[in-house]
C-alpha cells in the first residue's frame, strides 16, 4: 500500500480509453463498476470534446457480484455492438474486474461479434496510464495492420498522438508541414483521428515517424519488425532537435533535407540584447521524459539557462533521463509522489520550474515562476488557439512561454526592490494580474506619474532616516552624484551604500564611498 | 371482480417508476469525501483502494487538492493482493504514518472502495483494532464509498451512519440537523429556528468531533438532504425520531420543512408568520426574477444526487417548469414522498439507468433544459441541447429562503446564455 493524495498517471484502463476516444470508429468495452464512467468527463471538459467517448462500462453492482457479471459483460459488449456498429472492438477490465476474474477477451471473443475483437490485458495494479496507452495502440496495431505493397509516392505514418495528449492536436499540424516541405506524404495518423480501416493500412508507408515515444514505442517496434518500417528516434521539439528530426526523416526517406525557416522566429528572439538577462537563469524540469529531455535541450542550448535538476514520473524511460541527467552533471528523479518532486524543487531552489499542472502549483506555494511543458494538465492547456510545442511554430510557442511567467518573475523583483515606489509597490500588483488594479493616489485624471514623482523623489531624501542611519552624512558631491542615478534606483543605491558605510564603520559618505559600495553589491 | 380499476396518479407518489439496468453514468460515493472534509474539520479520509480511486477523487477535486487536503488513497498493489494478513499490516502502518504526520486529526475514516471490498478487506474490523491502538487522541471508523455499494451522494449518507452508533446518548430533548451544509445556510436555519424558540439545536456532522451531538429516545430529526436514507435508518435504532417535510429547497420548500419542525415543538403561527414572513417575501421576489427565464420550459433530469425530486418539485412549482422525465439514482420514497405529493402526476419518474436507453428518450423529447453530469453536458450541448451540470447543484449554497433565488438562477443561467450568445453571422 501506498499513500497517495495526487498522482501524475491514471490508471492503465484510462490510457486505453485515451486512444480509443482519440480514434474514430473504435468502440471500448469497459468491464468496470459503476462509478469509474468517471473519466468520461476528462474528454468532455479538459479537453472539451463534443462526444461522449466511445467506451460502455458494464457498470456492476454489489448485488451482481454473486450472480453473473459476466453476463452482464456479454450482454453490454452485444448492446454496445448492436448500438454503435464499430469496425473494431476493444474489451478489457478495469482494476476491480481484473479481481474478479471474468475475462472480458474470451467472454467477447465467444459471442461472434463480426468485427475484430482485441482483448486488452492492463494490470491495473502494477502498471499506469502510459503503459495503457502504449499497450492497447499495439494491440490494435498488432491486431489490424498487415505487411503492403508501399505507396508509389514516399510516404510515412505518424503514429503517437492520442486524446487528451498535452497539445497533440497542433504537434500534428507542425509535423506534417515539415513533413510537406520535404515533398514527404503522410499516409496515416494514428491513434488520433485514425479509423481501424486506416489501422490496416499501415503498412504501405515507407517508415514512421514516432512522435510520442511513450504511446507509441512498441507499436513502432511491432511495425519494424512485422512491415520492415523504420522509425525516427528524434521527437521535433525545439529548434536543434527539428534540424535533427529533418535530417533523420530525409535519411530514411532518401530525400532533400528541405526547410523552410521562414517563420522561426525562436532563435533571433534568443539572440537579441533583450534576452541576455535570461543567461544562466537556473530552471527546474520535471515531466513525461519526452518532453524533459527535449525541455533540457531548449534550456541549455537555445535559452542559455542553467539546469539545476531534471526528472520524469514515467518510469518506462528512467534509463533515458539518468542517461540525460547525466549529461548535464545532475542525478535525475524518477518519481510519481509529487511530495518528493517539490523537495527536489526547494532543494534546488531555481528560478524557475518547468513541469506539469502539479509542478505550477508548487511553484505557485514556493513562490517560484513556472511554465508547464508536460501532461497532466488542466483545461487551460488544451487552448482554442493554434499552439504546437513542436517543430518551427513549437519553438516560437516554447519561447513565449517560457519567457512569461519570467518576465512577471523580474516584475516581482521589481516590486520586492521598490516597496515604496508610486507606481511599483505591494498593493498595486504586477500591471497585468487582475483585482490589483493600484489604488487611485491623486484624483481622477490628473498627471498622477508627474506629481507623483517629486513627492517619490522627497521621499527618498527622507528615507536616510528610516534606515537607522541618522549618524550618516552625505557629503554634497556624494549627494550630487547619488541624484545622477536613474530615480528608479536611487532608493535602492542610497540603501546599500548606507549599510555598505556601516559595515565598514565609515560615518561620511563620499563619492568613493558610493562606488566602493556599489563595486560591493556588483554581481 | 374486486381488482381496483386502474385510476390516474394524482401525484408522483403514486404514478409508476421507471426502473431500468445497464451502464449507469454516475460518480461513485469516493466523491462524497470532497466537501466532508471541508465540513468536518478534524477528520481524515482514506480510502482504501486502486490507481482509480486516487485518479477519481483529482479529477473531482481539482486544484482543491493542493489546499493540503485532508484525504489520501492507500493504494492497493500486486503485493496486497497476495495475502490478506499483510495488508492488514500494510494499513496499519500507513495509518500510523498518517497519523504521525497530521497530529492535528482526531477522527480518521477507512473509506471501502470496489478494489477493497472485492478482495473482501475487512475495515470494520481494521478500524475496531486502530481505535484501540490509537485511542484516546483518535477515533477510526469505517465506511463504504465504493461504486458498487454507493452512487455520488450516498457516499455522505454512508459516512454519516457509520457515525450514528458511536454518538454519546443523551435523555435531552433536542432538534437535530442531518446533513453536511456550507456553514452559511446552516447558521441561517438555525436562526429562523431559535427565533421560534425551538433549541437546544445540533447538527450532523459537528465541524469538531468534540461537538458531537447525543443521541437518544428524545432526540428528533430532520433531514437537510434527501440522500440520507441510511443515516435515517441508523438514528431511528438510536431511538431518534424524523420529522418528515418536504426539503428546504425554494420559498415553499423551505416553509413547510420549518412548518414541520415548528409543529413538533408546538410554535404558534403567529410567531411562524413573524420569523418567516419577511425571509418568504425576499426568496419569492428572488425567485420571481429567475422565473421569467424559466417559466413554461421543459426540464429533463438525468439521475445523479437524489436531489432531483426536490429541485424539480421547485421548479415546477416554484418557477412554472414543465418536467418531463425526473431521474433519480435511488427513489427512497419514505424520505421524498412529501416532495413526490406536490408533483402532479405526468412526468416520467425513473430510477436507475440504461444510459444509452434515456439518452434517446432526452432526444426524442428535445427538452429546454436537461440536468446531466459532465460526462453527458458537452456531447449534448453540441447536439443543440441546453444543459445544467448538476453537480454544482451539490456543491453550491442552494438550501432556505436565501439561496432561494441562487437555486433558480443556476437553473435559468444556461438559458440565458444560450439567449445571449450569437456566434453565428448576422444575416
Amino acid at each position: 500500500m501506498k499513500l497517495t493524495v495526487w498522482t501524475y498517471e491514471g490508471p492503465p484502463h484510462v490510457g486505453a480509453m485515451r486512444v480509443a476516444t482519440g480514434m474514430k470508429g473504435l468502440h471500448y468495452v469497459l468491464h468496470a463498476p459503476q462509478g469509474d464512467t468517471y473519466a468520461d468527463l476528462l474528454f468532455t471538459m479538459i479537453e472539451r470534446r463534443d462526444h461522449r467517448p466511445p467506451v460502455t462500462y458494464t457498470t456492476f453492482e454489489g448485488r451482481d457480484l454473486g450472480a453473473d457479471t459476466a453476463g452482464i459483460f456479454k450482454t453490454a459488449c452485444m448492446d454496445a455492438y448492436e448500438r454503435f456498429r464499430p469496425q473494431a472492438l476493444i474489451v478489457g477490465a478495469s482494476c476491480t474486474a481484473e479481481l474478479i476474474q471474468d475475462d472480458p477477451g474470451g467472454l467477447a471473443e465467444a459471442m461472434d461479434i463480426p468485427v475484430p475483437v482485441i482483448a486488452l490485458e492492463l494490470p491495473s495494479y502494477q502498471r499506469k496510464e502510459g503503459f495503457g496507452t502504449d499497450e492497447t495502440f499495439y494491440q490494435i496495431v498488432k491486431a489490424l495492420a498487415r505487411p503492403m505493397a508501399r505507396t508509389p509516392e514516399i510516404s510515412c505514418n505518424i503514429l503517437g498522438p492520442v486524446a487528451l495528449g498535452f497539445r497533440h492536436r497542433d504537434d500534428i499540424e507542425e509535423v506534417r508541414s515539415l513533413l510537406w516541405e520535404m515533398g514527404i506524404g503522410v499516409n496515416v495518423v494514428a491513434p488520433l483521428g485514425a479509423t481501424p480501416e486506416q489501422i490496416t493500412t499501415l503498412g504501405q508507408a515507407h517508415f514512421n515517424v514516432m512522435l510520442y515515444p511513450e504511446h507509441s514505442e512498441t507499436a513502432c517496434r511491432h511495425l519494424e519488425k512485422v512491415c520492415g518500417q523504420p522509425y525516427t528516434k528524434t521527437v521535433p521539439l525545439g529548434v536543434g532537435a527539428t534540424h535533427d528530426f529533418v535530417a533523420e526523416v530525409a535519411a530514411l526517406a532518401g530525400v532533400e533535407p528541405r526547410k523552410d525557416l521562414s517563420r522561426l522566429r525562436q532563435p533571433w528572439w534568443s539572440k537579441s540584447v533583450d534576452s541576455t538577462y535570461l543567461t544562466g537563469k537556473r530552471v527546474f524540469l520535471f515531466g513525461d521524459a519526452t518532453h524533459v529531455k527535449a525541455a533540457a535541450r531548449i534550456a541549455r542550448d537555445e535559452m542559455g539557462f542553467e539546469v539545476v535538476g531534471l526528472g520524469c514520473y514515467n518510469r518506462e524511460f528512467a534509463r533515458d533521463i539518468r542517461a540525460l541527467a547525466r549529461d548535464y552533471g545532475l542525478t535525475a528523479l524518477i518519481t510519481d509522489d509529487y511530495l518528493e518532486v517539490e523537495k527536489a524543487i526547494e532543494e534546488a531552489a531555481p528560478e524557475m520550474i518547468l513541469g506539469t499542472q502539479m509542478e505550477r502549483h508548487i511553484g505557485k506555494r514556493l513562490g517560484i515562476p513556472c511554465a508547464v511543458i508536460s501532461a497532466p494538465v488542466h483545461v487551460q492547456d488544451f487552448p482554442a488557439r493554434y499552439s504546437p510545442q513542436m517543430g518551427w511554430e513549437g519553438a516560437n510557442v516554447i519561447f513565449d512561454t517560457w519567457i512569461h511567467p519570467l518576465v512577471m518573475g523580474l516584475e516581482e523583483h521589481l516590486l520586492h526592490m521598490f516597496r515604496e515606489d508610486f507606481e511599483f509597490h505591494d498593493e498595486a500588483g504586477p500591471s497585468h494580474h487582475g483585482g490589483h488594479a493600484p489604488k487611485p493616489v491623486a484624483e481622477p485624471g490628473a498627471p498622477v506619474a508627474e506629481t507623483a514623482r517629486p513627492a517619490q523623489d522627497a521621499q527618498d531624501d527622507a528615507a536616510s532616516g528610516s534606515t537607522g542611519s541618522d549618524v550618516m552624512v552625505w557629503l554634497e558631491d556624494a549627494e550630487k552624484e547619488l541624484k545622477k542615478i536613474p530615480f528608479f534606483v536611487r532608493g535602492k543605491a542610497r540603501r546599500n551604500t548606507e549599510k555598505f558605510a556601516a559595515e565598514q564603520g565609515v560615518t561620511e559618505i563620499s563619492i568613493d564611498t558610493l562606488y566602493e559600495a556599489k563595486a560591493h553589491y556588483a554581481r | 371482480m374486486n381488482r381496483p380499476a386502474a385510476i390516474p396518479a394524482q401525484t408522483c407518489r403514486d404514478a409508476p417508476i421507471l426502473k431500468q439496468r445497464g451502464q449507469r453514468e454516475v460518480f461513485c460515493g469516493l466523491t462524497g469525501i470532497i466537501w466532508l472534509h471541508r465540513k468536518m474539520q478534524d477528520a481524515f479520509f482514506l480510502v482504501v483502494g486502486s490507481r482509480t480511486c486516487a485518479h477519481l477523487l483529482q479529477s473531482a477535486a481539482g486544484v482543491m487538492i493542493f489546499a493540503e487536503p485532508r484525504f489520501g488513497t492507500a493504494i492497493l498493489e500486486e503485493g496486497d493482493l497476495a495475502g490478506m494478513a499483510d495488508a492488514h499490516d500494510e494499513l496499519d502502518r500507513e495509518v500510523a504514518r498518517l497519523l504521525a504526520r497530521r497530529p492535528d486529526i482526531r477522527q480518521l475514516f477507512l473509506v471501502g472502495s470496489c478494489p477493497s471490498e472485492v478482495i473482501k478487506l475487512d475495515l470494520a474490523r481494521a478500524a475496531e483494532r486502530l481505535t484501540v491502538e490509537h485511542a484516546p487522541h483518535v477515533r477510526v471508523l469505517n465506511y463504504s464509498g465504493s461504486g458498487i455499494e454507493t452512487t455520488f451522494t450516498q457516499g455522505e449518507d454512508a459516512c454519516l451512519a457509520s457515525m450514528v452508533p458511536v454518538l454519546p446518548a443523551t435523555q435531552a430533548r433536542e432538534l437535530l440537523l442531518v446533513g453536511a451544509l456550507p456553514d452559511v445556510v446552516e447558521d441561517q436555519a438555525v436562526k429562523l429556528l431559535s427565533e421560534m424558540g425551538i433549541g437546544p439545536i445540533r447538527v450532523l456532522p459537528a465541524p469538531r468531533s468534540a461537538e458531537m451531538p447525543g443521541m437518544g429516545e428524545n432526540v428528533v430529526y430532520a433531514l437537510l438532504q434527501p440522500f440520507l436514507g441510511d443515516t435515517a435508518a441508523a438514528l431511528d435504532r438510536r431511538g431518534a425520531r424524523m420529522i418528515s417535510a418536504p426539503f428546504p429547497f425554494g420559498e415553499e420548500g423551505t416553509t413547510a420543512w420549518l412548518r414541520a419542525i415548528a409543529d413538533e415543538f408546538g410554535v404558534d403561527d403567529e410567531t411562524f408568520d413573524r420569523v418567516t414572513a419577511a425571509p418568504r417575501a425576499r426568496a419569492r421576489k428572488a425567485v420571481a426574477a429567475a422565473a421569467e427565464t424559466l417559466a413554461g420550459k421543459s426540464i429533463f433530469f438525468f439521475p445523479d444526487s437524489q436531489l432531483e425530486i426536490p429541485f424539480a418539485r421547485f421548479l415546477i412549482r416554484e418557477c412554472g417548469m414543465e418536467a418531463i422525465e425526473i431521474g433519480a439514482p435511488y427513489i427512497h420514497k419514505g424520505l421524498v414522498g412529501p416532495d413526490m405529493d406536490l408533483i402532479p402526476a405526468g412526468p416520467t419518474i425513473s430510477e436507475g439507468q440504461d444510459v444509452d436507453l434515456q439518452l434517446d428518450r432526452c432526444r426524442a423529447a428535445r427538452p429546454d433544459l436537461t440536468v446531466c453530469g459532465l460526462g453527458l453536458a458537452n456531447p449534448l450541448e453540441a447536439e443543440g441541447l441546453t444543459t445544467k451540470w448538476a453537480i454544482e447543484l451539490v456543491f453550491t449554497p442552494v438550501h432556505f429562503y436565501e439561496q432561494a433565488g441562487d437555486l433558480a438562477a443556476l437553473f435559468a443561467r444556461p438559458l440565458r446564455r444560450r439567449a445571449l450568445l450569437k456566434l453565428e453571422a448576422a444575416e
